[in-house]
Parts: C-alpha cells; structure tokens; sequence
C-alpha cells in the first residue's frame, strides 16, 4: 500500500496524494442514498500526462479507478465499489479556449459548471452553454459524461448532445482525441460527419476512460429573460399542454413542478415556461405566442397562467435554480434523492400519479420536477423525496421507494438515467441482448482488466 | 348560509340599466340591460353571466344600493358556470386557507390591516403611522376573502369571512384601519350585503391618510408632480373611499391629471383577465391603459393596490412613467425617503 501512494507521490507531488481514513471516508460516499465504500488512495492530478501515468500505473498493478468531477450524481456513480484510487479531476479546471464565433469552448475535466458560467459571464456576455440546476461545483465533464441536462436542453437535447468534442485517457493509457479535434485544432464536432465515437464514453461514467478535456457548445444568450407559469388541476393535461408549447419553439426552458406544499401549490402542475429575446418586441411576441397556444385550455377552464410574483420570478430566473436545496431540507435533516428516469412526455400522467401513490405508501415529503428535452422527445421526470439522514426508517422508505419509481419508469417505456448499479444492471437485463453484448465488448475491448470504474455497466 | 340582499323590485323600477349600460366590457342599451338583469334574477340564463370579466364596476354603476356584481355572482355559482380555469381558482383557495401562522403587532383599540398582502407591512413607516403603529394584524386569519368573487366562488367567502370577523373581533379593537380595499370592501359592502354584522368600525386608509397629513400639514411640502392614477377593481366595492384620492393629490399639491380611464372609467389592471381569459383581453386593456397613463403627461402612476402594481409596475416603467404606492408619495410630501419612491 505504501508503495503505491509513493508511487503515486511519484507522478503528482505528494501534497496530492492521501490514504488517510479521514480523506477515504470522504471519498467513500455522495450526498445520496448508496451505501457508502471507501477508496484505497485519492489522488487529484494537474496534467493529461499525471493521468496518463495513473491509468498505467492502476493497470499494472490491477488496481481499480474512479474518476470522479465533483461527486454529486447522488447515484453513486463515482463511490468505490471495489476500492482502489479515486482520480479527483478538480485541480485540471481550466478553460482552455472559446471560439466565439464558432461559439464552443474547450475546458479541461475538472472544470465546474460554474467556472464556465462566470468565465462567459464576464468575458462573452452574448455566449452561454447549457447550465445545469446541480450546484455550481458540479464538473462540465461529469454533468455531458451523466447525460445531463441544464437551460437549453429544451430548445438542444441533453448536455451531452452538445459536446463538441473530447480527449480522453484510455484505459491503456493511451490519449485519444474524439472529433474534428481529431484532426485539427478546431472542437466544432463531437463526430459528424465522421463515425460519432463520443458514444464510446459518454454515459459509460468513466468505465471505458477518463475525460480530461470537453469541447462544449455554447449559444447566443439573449439580453432579456421572462418567466411565466401555466397551472392545471390534472396530470391528464399536461402532454397536451407541452404539445402545443413546445410547437411555438419559442421557449428557451419548460419545466413542470407539482408538490403538496407549501398549500398554495397544492393539487395542481405547474409548467414554467422560460423564454428570452432581445428586445421588449421580441419578448411580447414570444409571450403572446405561448400564450395564445393554451388558449384552448384556458377556454376550457382546464388552465390558466397564474401570477408569477416578483419575489418568485427572482428565484425561478436564477442561473442555477436554488430552489431545490430548500425543498431538500424540508424534513429537516439534510436528505434529498431522485428518481429520474428519462421517458417520452405522454407518461406524465403515469409517473405523476405513481409520484403520489408512493408518497402515501412510504410515507414521505415529495415534489415532482420534469424537464422537457429536445422539444418534447422525451422529458426527465424526477421522482424527488426528502428525508431526514438521521432518521433510519425513513431513509429506509426514501430507498425503497426511489426503487419502486424506477422500476415502475422502466416498465411503462422509461430509461433510467444515471442509473445506481443495480439499475444498471436491471437495464441491461431488460435491453435488447444483442445491444447488451455488443456493450460487453465495447468495455472488454477498451478496458480488459476491467480496472475502470468497476461495477458500472457490468453484469452481463 | 347566508343570503344575498338583493332587492328586486328596486331592480324592476330600475330608469337606466346603469349595471350594464356603463360596463366597459359588455355593450348594453338600457332596455336589454334591464332586461338581462331581471332575467338573472330570477335564475334564468344570461349571456351575461357567461361573458362578465368580473370588474366590480357595476356594483359602484348602480347608485340604486342593488348589489348587480354579487348577484351574478350568485346565478353563476349556481349555475356551475366557471369564470377562472379550476386551478387558478384552486391555487387562490389555497392561498387564503388559515394555517395558524398570523402575525399580530402591539393590538390597541385602533389597529392596521394589512389583510395577506405582507407588502403592506412595509410601506407603513414613518410618521403618517406613527400615531397607530405597530398596532396591527397580519395573516390568512384576517384575509378578508373577497376574491373569490372574481371566481363565482361564494362559499369560500361565506364560511371564511364571519370566522375573519370574529378573528378580528377577538382582538379586541374597535377601529380597523384597512390597507387594502378587498379588506375594507369585505366588511363594508359584502358582509352587510349578507347580512353578516361587523363589531368594529372600518376605515379606508385614504380617509386615514388624509386625516394623518392634515394633522402634519405643516410638514408638507408640495410635490408638484404630474400623477396618474391605477384605480384597482376592487376599490369599485367601495366606492366611497374614491374620493379621498383627490383630496390626497391636492393636500400633498399633486396634479391628478384628466385622463380617459379614471374615475368610474377605470381601466383593470390586467392581473385578474390574464388568469382567466389569456392574452388579448389583459393585452388590449394594459394596452388602452398605458397609452391613454402615457398621453396624460404624468410622471408617476399612483397604484393602491400591490396585485396592480405587480402586474403594470415595469409596464409603467417603459412608458417613462415612475410607478408608486400612493402611501409612498404621501411619505414624499412630508419629507420622508420611503424605499419605493428612491
């Protein structure tokens, strides 16, 4: 043991390399429900070359490796579950390059969603890329590696679609450029037109190599932005309400909320409706579009936009939106986990309706949230409980009935998203066999000793 | 249950159908109007009761002392007919629903209302209050529900609201001073129109502004400013306290500058017809408002009620116009720096 943290001094300086029980501890768990499985060493690397003499070093001596942004899948997707080294990326957070007027940047793998947020912020204010809801800290790389979705994944498809290229450390060790990157120096593409190999990574969670750098797209970013609310009494509608929302293409962000409390949101489903523009023209064009696409419902008494407060506007406008950690804390004692399987948008009704039956069984504090992505192909239904961590038997119930939400998601046509381990398994158990195998081979193929992330996307 | 007032031989000896004659959103000549109303009152189906936005405005139109607007109100409760989507009407329900988390100042025997509208709170500093505060009463325990009339819901009301009495009642004072009209509305015109009594005298906060500022009139110092005026629909329930408004201009030498939607003219904010009809209505009447606000030549719009000032406040804005409370511009008249008017 000894050995290998001198040996991992060796390649980083030893300020960057622990095996003590108080780093391990930290290392071993996220702020979720898995159960928690502590590292053998952490090591937080500076360079593409420090990386590329880990993975080697991990691989001669057959010791398995976690690399980890900032931890906060709270699916346990960076715990060890086997031990060995968790890589923390954090200290290679630099943004390397913005093309402004091919409109992506290049950070490296430990790069926060925040750092990239200021950066465009106060040096490209009409640029910005798809921010996700997670708390700043969480890594670009990590947030497009889950298929995560942020601001613009309405109008653009998951996070993960707008990758526009990548560098990874193979499991061999081995540096490999994903992309028109590939060939020059411009992060235009993650693959078109030639054969997309991004799909080698993303969404494998580090289990066939790791990211060490991220071309992501970036996007105009308009001078205004507005916030309305529209409300219906039932699930039934809401489809139907997207449907047509979603056929103006004039909103920026739709995301759905329905929660027993406090009262005033009670029995109804909120669909926010974020759009932006230029000028007051633009704006009142937009509005009045959105609008006038739910006149129908609003004819029908079945909804209507409600008054959207100034104090509430303020807090729905924030880049990212906070309010989820004052749900979090509802129970009081810390705890907050989701479901949140990926199906098509006609399965609102099903999963809201499953969203309260579980609530009544369990016995537990929720809140539906459903983010549309890609105008309507598909939304991520989060199926959220709050929990007290020091409550045994509640958090008992919470995993039982986040179980239960997948299990049901998966059954009415649903995909997980970033699956626990033993969604991952229940997934591939349910996939096509032939698209299981050829998964099988792509990880033998890339990673044979099996030394990456071991766990994720096993078991077949 | 308590039952509407509503006299319908004075209905019958009606001269001029002025409900429906002067309603700004429904066109009416004076034999229909009448007509329409008698068929209401006797239960009979009206387009009327179907296409009333419910402004308020026919409650201040009738100078018989007939109660048009809560009549109709009634017949379309009674009919099932929905004026507001059902969530809209079920989130407002759920709003005004008590949960024991009030708020009570240092309760002597005359005392503030601030209803439920926590903004309230704040702009009732310095010295036009310091004769009363921190006398007051805060909470869903004190909401007066009244808008559940804009959403032909009168049950609500009608259970809530002789609890709100009693609430306030227990509180032991004698004189509430109310800051919003809905409030002051509730137990001036609804309550009596359903024959709930009221042990305690109410007060408009115009009429108590106006007395504060005669009694400070030495620290007056007119504004000269050009205003124009947000008339809220609930202040239509009472119409009396209207007066007060340009007493108030001319006491703190304020210019109430003639315009085309004042006065018995007023023009809604917009705020209520988004929730219930969608753009065009709320779009056309904020459209019709501002414009004639912006052709006055005024530099402030002077808003009375918080749900106006939310919905027309950066509409004003644009138009060059500074939108205001009009607590806030009597606080400028004696010197004070109130947070709104910076």
């Amino acid at each position: 043991m000894e050995s290998i943290v001198q040996a991992l001094a060796g390649i980083v300086g030893k300020p960057y390399v622990s095996a003590s029980a108080e780093e391990r501890y930290f290392y071993g768990r996220d702020p979720g429900l898995m159960p928690a499985h502590a590292p053998d060493y952490v090591v937080l690397p500076r360079s593409v070359e420090e990386i590329q003499a880990i993975v080697r070093l991990a691989g001669r001596e057959k010791i398995p490796l976690v690399p980890m942004g900032a931890g906060m899948s709270l699916s346990g997707l960076v715990i060890p579950q086997r031990g060995g080294i968790v890589l923390d990326m954090k200290r290679m957070d630099g943004i390397l390059k913005v093309n402004e007027a091919a409109r992506y940047a290049v950070v490296e793998g430990g790069t926060s969603t925040g750092k990239l947020h200021a950066h465009l912020n106060r040096y490209y204010p009409r640029l910005r890329f798809s921010t996700p809801d997670s708390p700043a800290a969480a890594t670009v790389a990590a947030n497009v590696m889950i298929h995560g979705q942020g601001r613009l994944t309405q109008q653009q498809g998951f996070n993960s679609d707008m990758v526009s290229g990548l560098e990874v450390v193979l499991p061999s060790g081995e540096l490999c450029r994903i992309g028109s990157c590939a060939l020059s120096d411009d992060w235009f593409s993650k693959g078109p037109p030639l054969p997309d190999l991004s799909g080698l990574f993303l969404g494998w969670f580090g289990a066939t190599g790791i990211l060490t750098k991220v071309g992501i797209k970036l996007y105009p970013r308009k001078k205004m932005r507005d916030v309305e609310i529209f409300i219906t009494d039932s699930p039934d509608f809401v489809p139907g309400i997207l449907y047509e929302l979603t056929h103006t293409e004039m909103a920026e962000d739709i995301n759905i909320f329905a929660q027993p409390l406090p009262l005033i949101f009670s029995g109804n489903h909120h669909i926010v409706i974020y759009f932006t523009g230029d000028s007051a023209e633009e704006m009142e064009f937009k509005k009045r579009t959105l609008f006038h696409a739910l006149d129908g419902f609003i004819k029908s008494k079945d909804g209507g936009f409600m008054t959207v407060g100034e104090g509430m506007k303020k807090t729905l406008l924030d880049m990212p939106q906070r309010s989820a950690t004052t749900f979090a804390d509802v129970t009081k004692g810390g705890g907050f986990e989701y479901s949140g399987p990926i199906v098509p948008i006609d399965r609102y009704p099903q999963c809201s309706r499953k969203l309260d039956e579980l609530a009544v069984k369990y016995d537990l504090k929720y809140h539906a949230t459903a983010r549309i992505i890609d105008k309507g192909h598909a939304m991520m239904f989060a199926f959220s409980f709050t929990f007290n961590r020091a409550d045994a038997d509640m958090l008992n119930r919470t995993r039982m009935a986040l179980s239960e939400a997948s299990e049901y998601a998966l059954s009415i046509g649903g995909l997980f998203w970033k699956p626990t381990l033993d969604e991952q398994r229940i997934a591939l158990e349910k996939m096509d066999p032939q698209t299981a195998r050829l998964m099988k081979r792509i990880k033998e193929e890339l990673d044979p000793q099996g030394i990456m992330n071991p766990g994720n996307w096993e078991g077949i | 249950m308590y039952q509407l007032k509503f006299d319908e031989k004075r209905c019958l000896a009606c001269p001029d159908g002025a409900c429906l004659v002067q309603c700004q959103y429904l066109k009416y000549e004076a034999d229909p109007a009448r007509k329409e109303m008698v068929k209401i009152f006797r239960g009979e189906d009206s387009p009327v009761l179907q296409d009333c936005v419910t402004c308020y405005a026919c409650e201040e139109y009738c100078k018989r002392g007939n109660h048009p607007f809560y009549l109709i109100n009634e017949r379309r409760e009674n009919k099932g007919i929905l004026t507001a989507p059902r969530a809209i009407t079920r989130q407002w329900i759920h709003i005004g629903e008590p949960k024991g988390k009030y708020e009570l100042g240092r309760i002597g025997k005359i005392a503030l209302s601030f209803g439920f509208m926590p903004q309230l709170k704040e702009i009732t500093k310095g010295r036009l209050f310091d004769d009363v505060m921190p006398s007051y009463f805060f909470g869903q325990e004190f909401f007066c529900n009244v808008v559940y009339i804009h959403f032909a819901n009168t049950k609500v009301f009608k259970e809530r609201l002789p609890v709100v009495i009693e609430n306030i009642h227990k509180l032991g004072v004698e004189e509430v001073v109310f800051l919003h009209d809905e409030c002051y509305a509730a137990f001036t015109s609804l309550a009596p129109a359903y024959g709930m009594e009221v042990p305690f005298k109410s007060v408009h906060y115009f009429e108590y502004l106006y007395n504060r500022l005669t009694a400070l009139k030495d620290l007056i110092r007119p504004l000269n400013v050009k205003v124009v005026y947000q008339r809220p629909c609930s202040n239509r329930l009472c119409g009396d306290s209207h007066l007060f408004v340009r007493k108030i201009m001319d006491r703190i030498g304020a210019t109430l500058v003639q315009r085309t939607y004042q006065d018995e003219t007023a023009l809604c904010c917009g705020s209520i017809f988004r929730a219930m009809y969608g753009y065009d209505l709320m779009a056309d009447v904020q459209g019709r408002n501002l414009e004639d606000m912006a052709q006055s030549g005024a530099e402030y719009c002077i808003f009375n009620c918080h749900g106006c000032m939310n919905a027309l406040s950066p509409l004003v804005a644009a138009r060059g116009m500074t939108p205001l409370h009009l607590i806030d511009l009597c606080r400028m008249a004696i010197g004070e720096t109130p947070e709104g008017g910076r």
